[in-house]
């Protein structure tokens, strides 16, 4: 079964990449014959390239909107035809991934409440000296929770996309791209050793890149892309060394190793960059630093608002359900190491509450529809850390869990407006939405309500807990994370309020005629959004009891570590009672503000700007990260690389040696050229005819 | 063709466990001493099957681009193949400097004659680094005779134990050989320029075999025979790798030609090969075996995609490029996979390599581990900054909509090393199999010596 589940998605991820291919191949046949002499007949000249050109009229500029960040590419000039399969390209993968997603909810209630944990080998995979590495599954609660939340999602994204990208020319490609995501989040989620899992971990990495930059004509497309791929290696730098550590201190990467031995190596120390340390606190900091990159926190988010470029179904599946969830799994599942750094949880608890703060801040004065999302799930990624860190990894799987599901259907609803819209995205080109798209609407508020915490919401059970885990730590981190995360929700309400009434409410900022047009999104695309309003209403009831409530031990099983001394949950349930009603309170507060800012008093907002111009251009520009990483980063790298090359190579080295003796040598050979023959290789040749012989001799003779 | 179908019965042959030499033949030459003598072990039979099975497609990616001299050339590809084919078996040291030498020969005339504009300078450039550098290795080559009284590498394998004094001086003459030939950080410089120039089958052989005979050179003679010397002047191979890593990749960032974008990638990969030689443990070396082998597929894929475009536009530059996804996604898919694995991501042979090699450096030393491993970063921004304004965007070069897409020929020559490159990325036992045991070998000899000289040096104090 296991195997079906995350071998499926890459079949279909084959099937629809190679219906892709062949589709491409029928647009572009290759070149008859020599390549060069087509080019030779066409190419020069202008009148050559206009006769073959469905690119040629298609590319006028879409720079102009690029910036604004529509994703508007599809609907500008002659539309190119749909590719060829375009729809059984969608059928075999979308199918495929509602089976995957029914089989996962199988093994859910099998393993987690079923207790049937397995370890499944697959094949082997690298093995050198005594490192040895199988690509096999882990099958444990962990694992159930994320199968489900994978693949459900996945699957309705899957659904939904073949309403929302319907007009798109490259289907078959999106949808192979979309799969192939799923198969690499699989098997991060199912391994049974770090590197599988780092394997994993690059592969989503890999979709994402691609998927962001899936309209590749599009050059800010392009650079959030490349931008995506090269912050999260610097994360995967941090997790690469933080392997090498462990293969070091355990001489295993695989987990059942690993966590047998953890606690006969708490006290060990590891030499790293000339110093003795602790060696679990390097560890695991050094694989915190991958789930930083991975998850979007504070330093190595700058990636994410950018991947907003991508489709939007992309930035649901990939950019808040699931991908940026990736460092919560590796935290959690690593958590027997964690366990026994002390230290290093704290830097999480305190990155997380970071980022919680800092993400929130930003959300409140950006206008784009999704990046306010994609800030928020920034934001919401810092809770979660913050509930590892102060060592409660089920309350944070389990807010991954609900979050999954309300973020997975705010960016769908807010997929759902753009496409109203005609791919507008600025919410200031929005407004009284409300009732020409009523079910997007209360799909949207629906959502709204989970993710700022309204009492029965499924975010009101796992935030909450987060919040209330944090207080009751009793740490300075802890209590350091406590504060931040309570303001951060009545930011967050905020936000999420302003985003609503932006765009549904109030009078309507857009022209007439895009008024007129605006129109409620088809079925495949309601659809997946009431299933995920309904995750978004009683997940958290149905689940809390499990993930954080009395029969959590039962539930996660071998899945979690937690010390002796880690009694978080039963601590969680004692808090005080201003604790518990601070994040309702906050909640309040934040959509109070928001009604009168955005609903009573719409040129408050539009004042406040004005009289506080410093703190909200600073908060616009997302506190200068952008910015300030260039200085110090990009431009920098390319400075020196270019001294090096014009410097380093060409003066230095060149300089002293080849150059100045080629030239004497050149000079020579020149001389004694004219002398003989005039052919060098006249003579190379009769050395090599020599060495011929001398083999085919020996060859034939030499027996 | 047929040769590489022969290399296969080798593999199929092949015992994968044994240490030692298998099919040796042997044939007296120059007097008693020197003899004929050829065999493979584990170490060299990967690098044998690479050359057969990279020669066919060299031929097949010059079909069309080489239009005079055809018979010069080929002949000229033959000799060379036949060249390196015996550099990796021979079994003496002589045989095996002459073969080492006189590969440079057909590859500077490839160069010289059906190379780019400045084909003369760069030839000679190749010519003249490599050739002083084995001028030393000679020397060595001569002093190990002197000792050891044969040039049997068995034998010296086997019998010969170098003194300590001796060994250091050894090294250092074998590695101004090698290290040129890698090339390392700073006798690099000769490796963007040929490539540069050459034509694109003469760059895949470069890339993919010749600079494997210095990472070959490390193993079959450095390690072994001077182990003392190895482990002394291991830092100094990782600092120079280290360096190499970093450099290159910066220098590769700011590039404006494609190819030598790609050379200078090749010098950053090959910095891993030899950190990954001198950790002296297993991940390591085997690690760095699985990398020259890798890049050599990877690699050579690479120029022979450039060579792709260069047939159709004649120019290398990348600024003469972008948007060719839009009439060529075929040739971006492929492209892609190789850009892939060359940035070292999982699931690609790229990955395999660059992994042990940096596991067995962290093993080895941090600080080598931590300053390569930030090569991983910089390799993804220069190959996909690379990928970007060569394939994705909007085409803006009116000359560049009438592009074709690849060729069936083309076509026939890329999908095997697609499938290759993901294929050892997922299943890299073949190779990794294949040497385990000669670079146990290796390895446990060598740890033997360095402890026994260890126990000498306390006994005497």
């Amino acid at each position: 079964m296991y195997h079906l589940i995350v071998f499926l998605p890459l079949l279909g991820a084959l099937i629809a990449g190679a219906i892709a291919l062949i589709g491409a191949r029928k647009r572009h046949p290759g070149a008859v014959g020599p390549v060069d002499a087509f080019h030779e007949a066409h190419g020069h000249g202008h009148d050559g390239h206009d006769s073959h050109s469905p690119h040629d009229a298609h590319g006028h500029d879409d720079h102009a909107h690029g910036d604004h960040g529509h994703d508007d590419h599809h609907d500008h000039g002659p539309v190119e035809p749909a590719a060829w399969g375009s729809r059984p390209a969608e059928i075999v993968t979308t199918s495929f991934l509602m089976i995957s997603a029914l089989l996962s909810w199988v093994a859910f209630i099998d393993v987690a409440w079923g207790g049937a944990a397995a370890h499944i080998e697959v094949m082997r995979w690298v093995t050198a000296g005594s490192l040895h590495l199988d690509w096999a599954f882990r099958i444990d609660t962990l694992t159930a929770v994320m199968l489900v939340v994978v693949n459900s999602v996945s699957a309705l994204v899957h659904l939904y996309s073949t309403g929302y990208m319907h007009e798109d020319p490259h289907r078959p490609r999106f949808f192979a791209y979309l799969s192939l995501f799923t198969f690499a989040m699989l098997m991060l989620v199912t391994s049974d050793n770090l590197v599988q899992l780092f394997f994993g971990w690059e592969g989503v990495g890999l979709a994402s890149y691609l998927l962001i930059g899936f309209w590749y004509k599009k050059p800010s497309a392009c650079a959030a892309a490349i931008k995506a791929f090269v912050v999260n290696r610097v994360g995967d730098f941090g997790f690469a060394l933080g392997i090498f550590a462990t293969f070091v201190v355990f001489g295993s990467v695989e987990f059942e190793t690993i966590f047998a031995a953890a606690p006969g190596a708490a006290d060990k120390t590891i030499n790293f960059l000339g110093h003795d340390w602790h060696a679990m606190t390097v560890i695991c900091l050094l694989l915190f630093m991958g789930a930083m990159g991975k998850s979007a926190q504070l330093g190595l988010h700058t990636w994410l608002p950018d991947a907003m470029e991508g489709p939007t179904p992309v930035s649901a599946l990939i950019h808040a359900a699931t991908m940026v969830t990736a460092g919560i799994v590796l935290v959690a599942r690593m958590s027997p190491l964690f366990e026994h750094a002390p230290d290093a949880l704290a830097v999480v608890t305190v990155v997380g509450g970071l980022t919680a703060i800092f993400a929130a801040t930003v959300g409140l004065v950006q206008n784009d529809i999704k990046r306010v999302i994609a800030y928020s799930t920034c934001s919401q990624l810092g809770y979660m850390f913050v509930a590892l860190g102060v060592g409660g990894y089920g309350i944070a799987v389990f807010h991954l869990f609900t979050h999954a599901f309300f973020k997975a259907l705010l960016f769908l609803g807010s997929g759902s407006v753009i496409h109203a819209m005609h791919h507008e995205q600025d919410m200031r080109k929005m407004g009284g939405l409300r009732r020409l798209i009523p079910t997007t609407y209360w799909m949207m508020v629906i959502g709204t309500l989970a993710l700022t915490g309204f009492p029965f919401t499924a975010g009101y059970y796992s935030k909450d807990a987060v919040i209330e885990a944090a207080y009751a730590a009793h740490s300075g981190p802890a209590m350091f994370a406590f504060t931040l995360t309570v303001l951060a929700a009545l930011l967050t309400s905020f936000y999420s309020w302003r985003l609503i009434f932006m765009t549904f409410h109030g009078a309507p900022r857009a022209s007439l005629e895009t008024m007129s047009h605006v129109h409620e999104s088809p079925k495949v695309m309601i659809l997946p959004l009431l299933i995920l309003s309904v995750g978004a209403l009683f997940a958290g009831v149905v689940f809390s009891g499990s993930f954080i409530g009395h029969s959590e031990e039962r539930f996660w099983g071998e899945a979690i570590f937690r010390g002796e001394h880690n009694e978080i949950i039963h601590h969680m349930h004692e808090v005080p009672k201003w604790v518990v009603w601070s994040p309702f309170v906050m909640m309040v507060i934040g959509f109070a503000v928001s009604w009168l800012f955005y609903v009573k008093r719409p040129d408050l907002p539009v004042r406040l700007a004005k009289q506080q111009q410093l703190i909200y251009q600073f908060l616009l520009n997302k506190w200068y990260f952008d910015e300030l990483y260039d200085l110090i980063f990009t431009r920098p790298a390319k400075w020196i690389g270019r001294f090096l090359w014009k410097q380093g190579d060409g003066r230095v080295i060149d300089g002293m040696g080849p150059d100045g003796i080629s030239a004497r040598v050149i000079d020579v050979t020149n001389q004694v050229v004219k002398l003989q023959t005039g052919y060098l290789y006249h003579y190379a040749f009769a050395m090599l005819i020599g060495v011929a012989a001398m083999f085919t001799w020996f060859m034939v003779g030499g027996h | 063709m047929v040769n590489f179908i022969v290399s296969c019965v080798l593999w199929a042959k092949f015992d994968f466990n044994a240490a030692g030499f298998q099919f040796v033949e042997q044939a007296d030459w120059l007097g008693g001493a020197i003899t004929y003598k050829m065999g493979v072990d584990g170490i060299s039979t990967p690098f044998v099957i690479l050359t057969a099975f990279l020669m066919p497609f060299c031929i097949l990616a010059s079909w069309r681009s080489i239009t005079h001299r055809v018979k010069e050339y080929m002949i000229a590809f033959l000799v060379l193949e036949t060249l390196m084919i015996g550099v990796f078996c021979a079994l003496d040291l002589v045989l095996f400097y002459l073969l080492f030498e006189a590969g440079l020969i057909p590859m500077f005339l490839i160069i010289g004659i059906w190379g780019g504009k400045r084909r003369v300078y760069a030839s000679f450039k190749f010519f003249l680094y490599t050739l002083l550098g084995s001028l030393l290795m000679l020397v060595g080559i001569l002093a190990m005779y002197g000792y050891a009284g044969t040039t049997d590498i068995q034998h010296i394998l086997t019998q010969t134990k170098f003194p300590a004094e001796m060994q250091t001086w050894l090294w250092l003459g074998f590695f101004a050989s090698f290290a040129v030939k890698m090339p390392m950080w700073p006798v690099h410089t000769w490796l963007p320029d040929a490539h540069v120039e050459a034509p694109t089958a003469g760059s895949v052989i470069l890339a993919g075999i010749l600079l494997k005979m210095g990472g070959y050179g490390f193993l079959r003679f450095s390690l072994p025979m001077f182990p003392l010397a190895s482990e002394y002047f291991a830092p100094m191979v990782f600092a120079l790798s280290v360096v190499a890593i970093i450099y290159t990749s910066l220098v590769a960032l700011m590039q404006e030609d494609i190819k030598k974008l790609i050379a200078y990638s090749s010098v950053a990969h090959m910095g891993f090969v030899t950190m990954g030689i001198f950790t002296l443990n297993p991940q390591g070396v085997q690690g760095a075996v699985f990398q020259m082998v890798s890049h050599g597929i990877v690699s050579g894929a690479l120029f022979l995609c450039v060579g792709v475009v260069y047939d159709r536009m004649h120019t290398r530059e990348i600024k003469a490029f972008g948007g060719l996804v839009n009439v060529m996604p075929w040739y971006a898919f492929a492209f892609l996979v190789f850009t892939m694995a060359n940035v070292g991501l999982p699931g690609t042979s790229g990955f395999v390599g660059e992994f042990l090699t940096l596991m067995g450096a962290f093993g080895a030393n941090t600080w080598v581990a931590f300053f390569a491993t930030t090569g991983v970063v910089l390799s993804a921004a220069y190959a996909l900054w690379l990928y970007r304004r060569v394939v994705f965007g909007e085409i803006t070069k009116p000359e560049l909509h009438g592009i074709a897409d690849l060729n069936r020929r083309e076509i026939v020559l890329l999908a095997p090393l697609v499938i290759l490159t993901v294929l050892f990325g997922v299943w890299p036992a073949p190779i990794l199999d294949m040497s385990a045991a000669s670079v146990d070998g290796i390895l446990s000899s060598a740890q033997a010596a360095i402890d026994a000289a260890g126990k000498t040096a306390e006994a005497v104090k």
